[in-house]
């Protein structure tokens, strides 16, 4: 099973973020960077599946700054093979010019998989994977939650409003993990260790501004303090009159 | 849900760390937050060492993961075996007990003092959690002065033969193995290692009961009649006290790093408990004086951290003595206690309840405050290293 694994680096989901002085980006300082959640579920699948066969290689593609190196060593500790940087400092905001430069470095892998998570954390675009499949002219499944390979078919069950779709699909092909996929390992202190004698290649990318651009980020605006209207039934009728002349909801 | 525990960093110590410390404080970290936590009241009130999650720690490589991979184990550096300490102390004083004395005090001696024979034996099968080590040298009654022990050794034609009492054995009772320490003849100089099967006949152990501390840790009394081992179960390098005490020096520097993830545990829970507990109509963070216990444990915390970090670097270029690690070790414990203490009455009634963390971890701390050197014998020896005079004879 020759399996490559797309993966991104984001922001920790419990880090407070700030928005920096452009007003267009955020500020990385002090922010803590992780492998992307749902990208974890993807290394998880690839290692399992080349346990399963026996043979194989699993190996890990991102784009990112340099930093995102540390973002690949991690899937490394968890056991994958060997890692590629496709590096820039522009991250673009448009999924495509990600799309194409991963599309170029996995064209002509002979890859049997190409993994993603079903989306990256910080921009919930949901974008990437299909888009590159669509550059390498792959099938697609998007946000399995379950997955079984037989020879050159495989069968993934997606969990959709209400029920599951259960897809089948020819080999190769590009798939993007859900949660409930599996659960992703620890990296292993030993992996750890071997990480660092694992083939990291760094291909410094050109990339294209893209169709999008980011005009500004804000926060969320703060919420307003509740208010406690009063207690029992008694209450009701001041909090429908503050609902509907004050709050104007109803 | 409560947000996942982020650790305490005020001065960007995570930048003096490589990222392959980083990243074994992370996995740790994670794991304790998934599989310890969630257990760890339910087995300190009952009383009962989490044993379940031996073969989880194994598979992460926590056991003696500052020795050499040619035995099975991860061959780090000593900061980031600091670091592990530090994390699973940070769930529990017991838990990180447990794997300070498999580590420290039983594979470290067999590792510096055994044959080869002994150490291929031995390590990796303690490194993989299936055999686990206790460490017998006090006794009941030689706890700060070990070379007082009454245990013997006697040598006979085809072997040796123990005899002789040990107490407060984390471990003695789940042990597959022990590091026994007994005299071959009068003197303290004459102290020497034996590995003992714990299967071996005539030696028992027995839980010591009624603990009010280190509850999800098993603590056990050893008995050695006529305890008969080869020839090859003296480790060969051992001799006199100062082997023992090598491996104590080794111990005590874990827990310099693990009393620091107890504070660290305290500090977060009275932070976040000090911003939503209302009273007064307003948060009681917003109070001086919880404002003030705060202030004093992150500054202890921070201090403590820094003394650990360069501690462990002196440790892994082979300078650092057995006094630094007595300083850390009385520093870092006693202000954890303290720490510990401190959260507790901020939290108020609900400070004493098993769902919060910081009382556990005050009853916990006056214990490691006692062993492997109490303060008051930690005192003693930076008082000798200042003056150069002994105050113990």
């Amino acid at each position: 099973m020759k399996i490559a694994v797309c993966i991104k680096r984001v922001p920790d989901s419990e880090t407070r973020v700030k928005i920096g002085s452009d007003g267009k980006r955020l500020d990385e300082a002090g922010v803590k960077f992780v492998l992307n959640p749902y990208d974890e579920f993807a290394v998880e699948e690839a290692l399992q599946r080349k346990e399963k066969a026996g043979s194989g290689e699993v190996a890990v593609m991102c784009l990112g700054p340099a930093a995102a190196a540390e973002t690949i060593r991690t899937a490394l500790a968890m056991g994958a093979d060997r890692g590629v940087l496709l590096q820039t400092d522009a991250i673009p905001a448009d999924g495509f010019v990600t799309a194409q430069a991963l599309a170029a470095e996995l064209q002509g892998g002979a890859w049997d998989l190409i993994l993603f998570g079903k989306m990256a954390i910080d921009d919930y675009n949901q974008q990437v994977g299909p888009m590159v499949a669509e550059l390498l002219g792959l099938p697609c499944v998007t946000a399995v939650a379950h997955l079984e390979i037989d020879g050159t078919k495989g069968i993934a069950e997606r969990e959709i409003e209400g029920g599951v779709e259960v897809v089948e699909f020819p080999l190769p092909a590009v798939l993007t993990a859900d949660k409930g996929l599996n659960e992703p390992r620890y990296p292993a202190l030993k992996g750890i260790m071997a990480a660092k004698k694992k083939a990291l290649e760094v291909k410094p990318v050109q990339l294209g501004p893209g169709g999008i651009e980011v005009l500004a980020l804000t926060p969320p605006p703060e919420r307003k303090e509740g208010k406690i209207v009063g207690e029992g039934a008694g209450a009701v009728a001041e909090l429908v009159r503050l609902l509907r002349e004050e709050a104007k909801v109803l | 849900m409560a947000p996942k525990y982020q650790g305490v960093d005020f001065y960007d110590i995570d930048g003096l760390l490589n990222e392959e410390e980083r990243a074994v404080r992370d996995t740790v970290r994670a794991w304790v937050d998934d599989h310890l936590m969630p257990v760890i009241g339910e087995a300190y009130i009952a009383g009962k060492f989490p044993k379940q999650l031996v073969p989880g720690m194994a598979e992460l490589g926590l056991f003696g993961a500052n020795l050499p991979e040619e035995y099975g184990c991860a061959g780090l550096n000593n900061v980031a075996y600091g670091l592990i300490m530090q994390e699973l102390e940070r769930g529990d004083s017991g838990v990180r007990s447990f794997a300070s004395v498999q580590g420290a005090l039983v594979m470290y001696p067999i590792y510096a003092f055994g044959s080869e024979e002994q150490k291929k034996k031995w390590l990796p099968q303690m490194a993989s959690g299936k055999v686990i080590g206790c460490f017998g040298l006090t006794e009941p009654d030689y706890g700060s002065n070990p070379a007082g022990m009454i245990t013997v050794a006697k040598e006979t034609k085809d072997g040796w033969v123990l005899n002789g009492a040990k107490m407060w054995i984390t471990n003695g009772s789940t042990a597959q193995v022990a590091v026994v320490w007994a005299k071959t003849a009068k003197d303290a100089d004459s102290i020497r290692g034996f590995v003992v099967p714990t299967d071996a006949k005539g030696f028992s152990a027995k839980d010591q009961k009624g603990k009010l501390s280190l509850r999800a840790s098993d603590t056990s009394e050893l008995v050695l009649q006529d305890v008969h081992v080869p020839k090859d179960a003296v480790l060969p390098a051992s001799g006199g006290l100062k082997s023992p005490l090598m491996c104590l020096t080794a111990a005590r520097y874990g827990i310099a790093w693990g009393a620091v993830g107890a504070a660290m545990a305290c500090y977060d829970e009275a932070v976040s408990y000090a911003k939503t507990r209302v009273m007064f109509g307003k948060p009681i963070g917003g109070f001086q004086l919880q404002q003030l216990r705060l202030a004093e444990m992150l500054s202890e915390i921070t201090k403590a951290q820094l003394l650990c970090l360069q501690l462990g670097r002196l440790k892994d270029a082979g300078k650092s003595t057995p006094q630094q690690v007595s300083l850390a070790k009385r520093n870092n414990v006693s202000m954890a206690t303290d720490i510990a203490r401190e959260a507790r009455r901020l939290l108020g009634a609900n400070g004493i309840l098993v769902e919060y963390q910081s009382m556990r971890h005050l009853a916990n701390l006056e214990s490691v405050y006692t062993y492997e050197g109490t303060h008051d014998i930690h005192t003693l020896i930076l008082g000798q290293e200042i003056t150069g005079l002994s105050a113990f004879n």
